[in-house]
């Protein structure tokens, strides 16, 4: 009997907050479009974080070390080279690209310039066989470079070693916007998750005015505490839902939008398109925090408001 | 069923608004409690539904010790004590029938069994075919009526009335008191004020008089004089 009194209590409590909801729209906008300002700002810096590191790894993945050989070493010295490079910690990988394949990979890149295909294509292949190093991490190549530059080494280069170090500036670049855009999100989110907080509270705290009498009269015929303010609290709840929907479908629309006409323009090297993949890829996901986002901010600050506003202490 | 043992209360600064009251009252009597405004009547009420404290004293309501209560218990004292005010304090915006079934609501109670009941209280205090008016169409006595329908909605064994009659003419005064009459002749325990001479002498019941914040008189079969 009493657990079914209290679900029959449940029940009426979401009803009411359902209602007053209804009741309350016109004072529940502002509150909603705050909220939904906060999630798509929240939204926007987990999309931009992601774009950005995913960049960074792609470049990270793109910068290597060459170093090519004079035609003159010997198979043995090659493999010696081989074990010493892959003996130094800050190499990930490196491949041996041999000058048969160093002239196949010349010819594929150049298969529509027939001049640059003839003035290679002679008996003599002009192309040095190298090593291609990949480092584990670009900023790390000191060691490498070290060994690379001791002048047993150097003797068997036939060209200086490359380094791709304009890549190298770009992705401090990145790296340093990215640490700015992290920061620079986090601190808007914190403001604006305090003025829709505030926004709500306000809003909840207009509502107990407005109802006033009624609340008054609940508490005389011995309504409980959780039967008067959880309907405050279902009201602002479906705030969150309402403005983490709203959010979705704006960011949906601008990531259509501008993957389709930022794809084809010059960003840089931000990828636009990723943002998109990476938005449609986890859309449900997505929309499951921002949900559970709006709800823990809508129900934290009406809770806040009914327990300041909606006091049940017998005055002594 | 109810018991009042000495009971004070003090306001910040001010002197004892209620000083040591101390009332008996029986299962399934018939109170009344008359004084002038500001005599403490309203006061004693609080105290009854647990809105104030008192300073000092003990309160047993019903078999429920007030000092032990907490919090979490107040709204079930309130719910075992049907309350009715001077200015009805019904919800507007809802119909006569929504506002006792509202009572009920807040109790928990199944939506099948609040439209069995309500319908049988509306008729007890005599509003049957005014279901679906608001609180707005109807005159101040059939307004008080539905209060009183919304108190003992969910049977109580008490039943208090502060100054029910008020806000009234005498001819639906009368309608209220024979409404209280009818529901204390079913058992109720009703604890009544007002300050209607005519309905404290025409009643011949028990009367207690309050009169800076004591109790100065409790007879039988009282009268009450203005002075």
């Amino acid at each position: 009997m009493k657990a079914s009194r209290k679900f029959i209590a449940t029940k009426r409590v979401f009803k009411n907050g359902i209602i007053n909801f209804g009741r309350n729209i016109w004072l529940a906008i502002a509150a909603i479009a705050m909220m939904t300002i906060t999630l798509t700002i929240l939204l926007f810096a987990v999309v931009a974080n992601a774009t950005f590191s995913h960049t960074i790894t792609d470049i990270t993945s793109r910068i290597d070390v060459s170093v090519y050989l004079k035609d003159e070493v010997t198979p043995k010295q090659r493999d010696e080279l081989i074990s010493q490079l892959k003996q130094i910690d800050s190499v990930k990988s490196l491949t041996y690209i041999s000058k048969e394949q160093a002239l196949k990979d010349y010819q594929q890149q150049n298969i529509n310039n027939a001049d640059l295909l003839t003035a290679i294509s002679a008996t003599e292949n002009p192309l040095p066989a190298s090593i291609n190093i990949k480092p584990d991490d670009p900023n790390q190549l000191s060691s490498i470079k070290e060994f690379l530059d001791k002048p047993e080494i150097q003797a068997l280069q036939s060209d200086p070693t490359s380094y791709s170090g304009d890549r190298k500036a770009a992705i401090d670049k990145i790296t340093k916007a990215t640490h700015f855009f992290q920061q620079a999100g986090v601190v808007g989110i914190i403001v604006f998750t305090l003025i829709s907080m505030l926004i709500i509270f306000n809003t909840i705290r207009m509502a107990i005015f407005n109802r006033r009498d009624e609340l008054t009269i609940m508490r005389l015929l011995g309504a409980t505490t959780w039967y008067i303010r959880g309907p405050f609290v279902v009201e602002t709840v479906l705030y969150g839902i309402v403005a983490a929907a709203i959010s979705l479908s704006i960011c949906a629309a601008l990531f259509a939008v501008a993957s389709s006409t930022l794809q084809a323009s010059s960003l840089g090297l931000l990828d636009i398109g990723y943002s998109n993949t990476y938005f449609s890829e986890r859309l449900w996901w997505i929309l499951t925090i921002q949900i559970g986002i709006g709800i823990i901010i809508g129900a934290a600050s009406s809770t806040i408001a009914t327990r300041r506003y909606l006091k049940f202490k017998t005055s002594k | 069923m109810i018991l009042l043992d000495r009971v004070t209360k003090t306001y910040n600064r001010r002197g004892p608004v209620l000083e040591r009251i101390s009332l008996h009252v029986e299962p399934k009597e018939f109170v009344i409690i008359v004084g002038h405004s500001g005599a403490g009547k309203s006061t004693l009420f609080k105290l009854l539904t647990r809105e104030e404290k008192p300073t000092s004293g003990k309160i047993i309501v019903g078999g429920m010790d007030y000092d032990k209560l907490n919090d979490k218990d107040i709204p079930l004292l309130r719910r075992k004590i049907g309350v009715v005010f001077q200015d009805f304090k019904l919800l507007l915006n809802k119909t006569v029938d929504e506002n006792v079934a509202f009572a009920l609501e807040i109790a928990g109670l199944p939506n099948s069994e609040i439209k069995h009941t309500v319908p049988k209280v509306l008729d007890i205090v005599g509003l049957k075919g005014k279901e679906k008016h608001y609180p707005l169409e109807l005159s101040g006595g059939e307004r008080q009526r539905v209060a009183i329908a919304r108190a003992i909605v969910r049977q109580p064994k008490i039943l208090i009335a502060d100054e029910p009659t008020g806000n009234l003419d005498p001819k639906h005064a009368w309608d209220v008191i024979k409404v209280l009459e009818k529901i204390n002749r079913f058992g109720t325990t009703v604890l009544l004020t007002t300050h209607n001479q005519d309905i404290v002498n025409t009643l011949k019941r028990r009367v207690v008089t309050i009169k800076d914040g004591r109790i100065v008189s409790d007879r039988a079969v009282g009268h009450y004089k203005t002075a």
